[in-house]
């Protein structure tokens, strides 16, 4: 598709920069994503100061300037308030709220407010709002920054989801959802923001709502998310040595969810294991195994398995940390037990 | 100072040159990637955790920031096992699951260290409830940065420690910067004490490098709250050294700000005062310098050579029983 490979955080900032650039009421705003505001020898020289806390937004107030690229106060509440109703009255704005977990303080606006509103109104109302986040475990970031909770805005009507895997993707999708007219949560893995991919250089738009087979396979299919879906990867080329072969599906939106891809892949495959590196109830892996069990049961040949984090908070100490990650290993026996029936 | 003895004023100089010695040895592990996670430095910021917590005791309480290690020191956590636990080691404060960010001790009252900016607020008017309920003198100090004092959280839990009086003063660390933004840019207000008065509670702003200062504001207010008239605000303007977070390049900084900092450097600063007044001698704050850097070194011994927690450790202290 292309020979350039750039990282993941380059590929959002590319796709922030091309929609900008197409749309001038598409507006960023968030904690640092310029950094320095007021002062002479930042903002008077036309320069940021962080460019958000990873650098995921470097480079854009200098070309879009501070009218479109806004710090702001560390106030999610007002500010994810803010942008969802600059997103009913007429702007395309894309937050950045920092980490997942920050999401606590401010959820009765991208709860009550965002996700309702035009239900309530009857329809009379459109929010085209993004908010981006970083989700996962991986960094040692403990138990306040790290979580995933993809399920949560699921969860709630009005709301569409979004959890790319790689580099690629995360353009495609981060464009999809920023000309979306629903609001849409777009959560980056911090783990995957470092790492790299063929990302081509032109505009380009992935529809929300439609998952894609990163391998294709005919004995076991491995539905995953996120991060894990590289893992899924992996364990599936050591399977293949083995002489298994795995489907590999990546839903990249949980809301809408593709499950057409999901179903016809289980029929194929008569097996599902479901990888989330999220907590185990109600969850998107108790989601799927519900899907799977409810629409394509007869087609079975095994139980359907999810193989999540437990249910605790994300632990600091890095063996901990390592071992509340499902593991590629984990995948392997869990696809060879779905295949041999232990 | 006055009031102050010799020991007191020794005790106060060992805790702020405690902090300032872990955080700069914390700062070096890091760069050697000895320590994992996030990492947020409080050295510059000594006067302000040992002003106000040298009025305190153990069965008071604290709730701290992201920005932990020197409220943790001043309030009585033991050094060993706040460096394991930023080690994330089995002999940690908090057996190696919370890191820096969330180390804790409430057996010394300090209730957290917080990933959440704004986050200790509520909680201090939670355990300033409990001390009102049950009738103790007991007093609970929030100390939060400014950039919490744009949280909604800070708003309310100033209201509502006002309205139902609460033994709880809020102690705002104004190190001007909310990560890379300027007070400047982030605060509608001229100081952020002057909110207090929409609170109907008092509120000073007394320069927090200057530990007298920060000692004498901080216990009028801690007087008021333990004799059950309510809470206060104490805004300490001072500044931090080190990033945001470590590997924080820190633009935002000029090295002319740097210079400043270190003219206003608290420990040198409360070193000349009581060196000019005779109180102390140069060999005893010296002879304290040499004894904190062995008590980081042995610390550091410490953390290298605990263990990690067993892996079973993940599953645990999600509840207290649960089936």
């Amino acid at each position: 598709m292309t020979d350039r490979t750039i990282t993941f955080m380059e590929a959002i900032n590319e796709a922030l920069r091309q929609e900008m650039r197409r749309d001038e009421t598409v507006i960023l705003m968030g904690e640092d994503v310029a950094g320095g505001a007021t002062l002479d020898h930042i903002e008077g020289q036309g320069e940021e100061a962080w460019g958000g806390v990873l650098g995921v937004t470097k480079g854009l107030v200098q070309e879009f300037g501070r009218n479109r690229v806004l710090d702001t106060p560390i106030s999610e509440s007002a500010f994810i308030g803010t942008t969802v109703a600059a997103a009913a009255t007429g702007l395309r704005p894309v937050a950045e709220l920092m980490f997942v977990d920050f999401f606590g303080v401010c959820m009765d606006q991208i709860f009550n407010q965002g996700g309702k509103l035009r239900y309530m109104f009857g329809g009379k109302a459109q929010v085209p709002m993004v908010v981006r986040t970083m989700i996962g475990a991986g960094l040692r970031a403990a138990g306040q920054h790290s979580g995933c909770h993809y399920p949560v805005f699921t969860h709630m009507p009005g709301l569409k989801t979004v959890v790319p895997s790689c580099p690629a993707d995360a353009k495609g999708l981060l464009a999809g959802a920023i000309r979306d007219n629903d609001p849409v949560i777009f959560f980056e893995h911090k783990v995957l923001l470092f790492g790299e991919g063929p990302v081509p250089e032109e505009e380009y738009v992935l529809p929300l709502g439609v998952a894609d087979v990163k391998r294709e396979g005919s004995d076991v299919t491995v539905v995953a998310i996120g991060r894990m879906v590289s893992f899924a990867l992996e364990a599936a080329e050591q399977l293949a040595g083995d002489g298994i072969e795995v489907e590999v599906i990546d839903p990249r939106t949980l809301s809408p969810l593709d499950e057409g891809t999901i179903l016809d892949s289980v029929k194929k495959t008569h097996r599902l294991i479901v990888v989330d590196e999220d907590n185990p109830r109600c969850s998107m892996a108790a989601d799927l195994v519900s899907l799977v069990s409810t629409q394509a049961f007869d087609y079975m040949d095994a139980q359907p398995q999810a193989l999540t984090a437990p249910h605790t908070p994300v632990p600091f100490s890095p063996p901990l940390e390592d071992f509340y990650i499902p593991s590629v290993d984990t995948i392997v026996e869990a696809v060879k037990t779905a295949v041999n029936g232990s | 100072m006055a009031e102050l003895s010799k020991d007191e004023l020794l005790e106060i100089y060992e805790c702020m040159q405690l902090i300032r010695t872990f955080e700069d040895r914390v700062s070096g592990l890091f760069a050697e990637g000895k320590l994992p996670g996030f990492v947020h430095l409080y050295a510059g910021e000594e006067a302000i955790a040992v002003g106000v917590c040298s009025h305190l005791t153990d069965d008071d309480f604290i709730t701290s920031t992201h920005r932990g290690h020197g409220h943790c020191i001043a309030k009585g956590v033991e050094i060993n096992p706040m460096m394991a636990e930023l080690y994330g080691k089995e002999t940690g404060s908090c057996k190696g699951k919370g890191g820096s960010m969330h180390i804790a001790d409430v057996d010394k009252g300090m209730m957290g260290a917080n990933g959440i900016v704004g986050g200790g607020g509520p909680l201090a008017c939670g355990s300033g409830l409990t001390a009102k309920v049950k009738g103790t003198d007991q007093v609970t100090i929030c100390f939060f940065g400014d950039g919490a004092s744009e949280q909604g959280t800070m708003h309310e839990a100033m209201n509502l420690a006002k309205i139902w009086k609460l033994p709880v003063v809020f102690v705002c660390e104004n190190n001007g910067f909310a990560e890379s933004t300027p007070v400047g840019y982030h605060c509608s207000a001229k100081d952020i004490s002057d909110r207090a008065t929409a609170y109907n509670m008092p509120g000073f702003t007394v320069d927090g490098t200057d530990f007298f200062a920060v000692h004498e504001a901080a216990g009028e207010a801690i007087a008021r709250a333990r004799q059950g008239e309510g809470p206060s605000l104490v805004e300490c303007k001072g500044f931090r050294y080190y990033g945001h977070f470590e590997g924080d390049a820190k633009a935002y900084y000029t090295e002319e700000m740097v210079a400043d900092f270190k003219k206003r450097d608290p420990i040198g600063k409360f070193r000349q005062g009581v060196l000019d007044r005779n109180l102390v001698s140069e060999a005893e704050l010296d002879k304290i310098d040499a004894q904190a850097k062995q008590t980081i070194e042995d610390a550091v011994k410490f953390a290298e050579e605990s263990a990690y927690p067993a892996l079973e450790e993940c599953l645990t202290d999600v509840y207290v029983a649960y089936a």
